[in-house]
């Protein structure tokens, strides 16, 4: 009869099967590792696969320039101005609104709350940031377009404007709580320092504060400015549904996303239409591909250098 | 594959780089069975560099090259074959801040015996009875082995972390300043459990306290780093009464008598 | 010195301005938070009873309950987390304890960022071409689920690889000089200490996709469908019933509608809010 401790000489060692199981599994977790890069190419593969259609029939730069969308007409029209020129105006009243608030509103938050006052106001931000688009979209309807109804004489609420302002508002826990991190990571003793030379509270903050935590204030802008360029429902709720490029954002407009989502399920799979859509949403996919590596590098230098 | 029987290390020529600095060379010396050696020196001496070596623990930080010999028990422990993996499982280590593992004191001890395949309960209770017994830590927690390690103080916590690695009964238990972080009261305990254990265990300590050092160990080696250019090397071994008392080498003398370092 | 004074004065002025405005934006925006609920919960409040829980609809979405869409959208959930939460914790452990700085980590890193700013209707383009047609799982709950898993997959892997670099160094060394492999010191050590991070970003990650309509516009969703009883089949689902309710001509009696956005948003920031507060239960045990 082996001693406990004979025993355990004898069990030292791990037998083979599991430094063979052990191998598996870290290939397995080496393997999801790169899913993020593999599904990022497998959407912009899919869509230019789907796109080609319309890229050979139509053209890019025709799609790109064209200003009249008449898709099922004969012959169809596929010009995405009318698309791209909302989708600026929705996104440009949307960014001047949560912009100029969203960066106040972190200033506040990250450099004169406190205490209870501040979990409340963190936790209201979150909350804010997880209510689906499309109830905003609802509550903008039953609430905001008769506002914009009485005020601006219109016959029909639903505008740019009025999407754009809604956009803006889903934006706002975006832009707060990045700039909120990047003013937060500022080293106290940047603010000390500042302080120690007789400036206010305020004076120090836009001062050395904010430029110093710039980069992130950018990188917050930019993730703005990304998400309200994608947003769906509430586009589609909201903005109203005119196929002319548009002369104030007063008037109803669509937007790429809008366009893209509000027709493709009437289209045949496969057809010309169908393929123009994805060619749209491939210009989309590239616009915000480009914003948010724009944005990314930013904070990414940002962390590097606080790291030090 | 068990690699060590009774915990005899021997140094050939030792160096360690980490990429292209070299932060310790030329160190020769022996490690006895059943005995306390302890490495002394000035801190940036590369006493727990070389500590680490003993384990490869250091082969975790990556760009690290270690050159010459180190055999354990007539075997290299650098050697192609050895996993060292299970080479941990023979040789311990006992770090300078207590670090229990976020569970019951338990699992605690119990986390390398089922490493190592050991499963059923009477083992493990036994096992875990023993290791906290030559830990001096039994009579306090007996009653209560599924506590939440964090709840014991810091001088508990580290004799738990000590039972925790006596449990895959290693030969050769190191330790890297154990007490530096403890109250006189804890550090006075942990050196009793030291003595105690170097009866089934060959314990190798690292300590910035020479009082420590003359009163637990039967070695002592005498670590020095000269300049930055040039690499740490071993100044002098031997007996830990003549070290303190009569020691061969000029620059022993100048740090026991405490004129640097 | 006087002229000091009055330099000071000002600067203290301007503050205490710049203060009140700041803090004016703050207070608007929370402000309007808590009317965003208020108006969901007054218009919503009364419509809910049992019997609209838990019924069919009637009479062509105008009278009965939303049970069909509630289950839809639970189906959803699921069928995402299955998929997301195996792949996304595996790439965060990947990222946290494997990857080595590179440029290779580097595009992971900025790929997971970039997807997180895809918008949700080329998500449900890509869906469409994939799952839909390539894969020809048709518009169903499973075309629908991975969808939404590549769509929460960068919130899981950064939650996930954010609350393992919370775990101690020390914890690692320790069970690596005990004689355990790397692997074993994830599955045994790391893991469980990051876990009340990782559920909870993932919890916070399943709600928002619960929320999304525009991935299941054309992979999944129908107006009106009968229990799912396979994955193949086409539900109903929450945020999609929304929409058509509040879009189309005919408008389906008010209470319906509301009470439809009441359940959707209860359910988003009432599991937010349980995960939240678990987490913080779960830290206080865990005193770092």
């Amino acid at each position: 009869m082996q001693t406990p401790s004979e025993r355990q000489m004898a069990r030292r060692g791990r037998p083979g099967i599991s430094r063979a199981a052990d191998a598996v599994v870290n290939k397995l977790i080496a393997l999801s590792g790169w899913i993020a890069i593999v599904i990022l190419a497998g959407i912009f593969i899919f869509l230019v696969i789907n796109a080609q259609k319309a890229l050979h029939e139509v053209g890019l730069l025709a799609m790109l320039r064209g200003s009249d969308w008449f898709p099922t007409s004969d012959p169809a029209e596929f010009g995405f101005l009318p698309a791209e020129v909302g989708s600026i105006w929705v996104t440009l009243i949307a960014l001047l609104m949560s912009v100029p608030f969203g960066i106040m509103a972190a200033i506040y938050l990250s450099e004169f709350a406190t205490g209870t006052f501040k979990e409340i106001a963190k936790s209201l931000v979150e909350f804010m940031a997880a209510v689906p688009s499309v109830v905003l979209g609802l509550l903008g309807l039953a609430f905001v377009v008769p506002w914009v109804r009485a005020t601006f004489g219109l016959s029909s609420g639903l505008t740019a404007f009025l999407a754009g302002v809604v956009v803006g508002i889903l934006t706002l826990p975006t832009i707060i709580s990045i700039s909120e991190d990047a003013l937060h990571n500022v080293p106290d003793a940047l603010r000390q320092g500042s302080l120690a030379l007789g400036n206010t509270r305020w004076q120090t903050i836009y001062k050395v504060v904010v430029p110093a935590a710039g980069s992130g204030i950018f990188a917050a802008v930019m993730l703005g400015l990304g998400r309200a360029i994608g947003e769906t429902m509430v586009v589609l709720m909201l903005a109203g549904n005119s196929g002319l490029v548009i002369a104030t954002p007063l008037d109803a407009a669509r937007t790429l996303t809008g366009t893209i989502a509000g027709e493709m399920a009437e289209v045949v799979r496969g057809g010309l239409h169908f393929s123009v859509l994805f060619a749209m949403a491939l210009v989309l996919f590239g616009v915000t591909f480009v914003v948010n590596l724009a944005a990314d590098i930013v904070l990414e230098r940002q962390r590097a250098r606080w790291r030090r | 594959m068990v690699v060590a029987t009774q915990g005899v290390f021997e140094l050939d020529d030792v160096s360690v780089a980490y990429g292209k600095e070299t932060a310790i060379a030329g160190v020769s010396m022996g490690i006895e069975a059943h005995a306390v050696t302890a490495l002394i020196g000035p801190s940036g001496c590369g006493k727990s560099t070389l500590l680490r070596c003993l384990n490869r623990m250091n082969d975790e930080l990556g760009n690290v090259t270690v050159g010459g010999r180190i055999e354990l028990d007539g075997l290299d422990i650098y050697e192609g074959g050895i996993d060292p993996v299970d080479l941990r499982m023979q040789v311990g280590m006992v770090f300078q801040r207590p670090n229990p593992f976020p569970m019951s004191i338990y699992d605690n001890v119990a986390y390398g015996p089922r490493t190592q395949g050991i499963r059923k309960k009477a083992e493990l209770d036994e096992l875990i009875e023993d290791s906290l017994k030559r830990a001096a830590l039994w009579k306090e927690v007996k009653d209560s082995l599924k506590k939440h390690a964090f709840e014991l103080s810091g001088g508990q916590q580290q004799r738990l972390c000590i039972a925790r690695a006596l449990a895959t009964r290693p030969e050769v238990l190191l330790m890297d300043e154990p007490a530096s972080a403890l109250d006189p009261i804890s550090t006075q305990q942990i050196e009793d459990t030291v003595s105690e254990l170097k009866d089934s265990v060959t314990i190798v300590i690292v300590t910035h306290n020479m009082q420590q050092a003359a009163r637990i160990s039967d070695t002592t080696a005498f670590m020095l780093r000269e300049s930055m250019e040039r690499p740490a090397t071993l100044v002098e071994i031997g007996d830990t009464k003549t070290m303190f008392t009569n020691p061969s080498d000029k620059r022993t003398e100048s740090y026991i008598t405490g004129r640097f370092g | 010195m006087s002229r000091r004074r009055t330099r000071t004065s000002a600067a203290r002025a301007v503050e205490t301005l710049m203060k009140f405005i700041t803090g004016a934006c703050l207070f608007g925006m929370m402000a309007l938070t808590v009317a965003i609920l208020g108006a969901i919960v007054w218009r919503g409040a009364g419509s809910i009873t049992p019997e609209f829980i838990f019924a069919m609809p009637k009479d062509n979405m105008t009278a009965g309950g939303i049970w069909p869409a509630i289950v839809g959208t639970f189906w959803l959930v699921m069928g995402t987390a299955a998929f997301a939460v195996p792949i996304g914790v595996a790439a965060g452990v990947y990222l946290g304890e494997y990857a080595k700085r590179g440029l290779g980590t580097r595009i992971i890193r900025l790929s997971i960022a970039n997807m997180a700013g895809v918008p949700s209707i080329v998500y449900g383009l890509f869906g469409l071409s994939v799952f839909v047609m390539v894969l020809k799982f048709n518009q169903s709950v499973l075309s629908g689920s991975l969808t939404l898993a590549c769509l929460t997959l960068p919130v899981i892997i950064t939650s996930t690889e954010e609350s393992l670099r919370q775990v101690p160094a020390d914890l690692r060394q320790a069970s690596l000089a005990l004689g355990a492999t790397r692997l074993r010191t994830i599955l045994r050590v790391v893991l469980p200490a990051a876990a009340p991070g990782i559920v909870t970003g993932s919890i916070l990650g399943l709600s928002r996709a619960a929320g999304e309509t525009a991935p299941i516009l054309v992979t999944a969703a129908a107006f009106s469908a009968p229990l799912p009883r396979t994955p193949f089949d086409r539900i109903m689902a929450l945020p999609y019933h929304l929409y058509i309710m509040a879009t189309q001509a005919v408008k389906p009696a008010p209470n319906i509608v509301w009470g439809t956005a009441l359940v959707l948003v209860a359910g988003v920031t009432a599991v937010g809010v349980a995960a939240a507060a678990w987490r913080s239960r779960q830290r206080r045990k865990i005193r770092w």
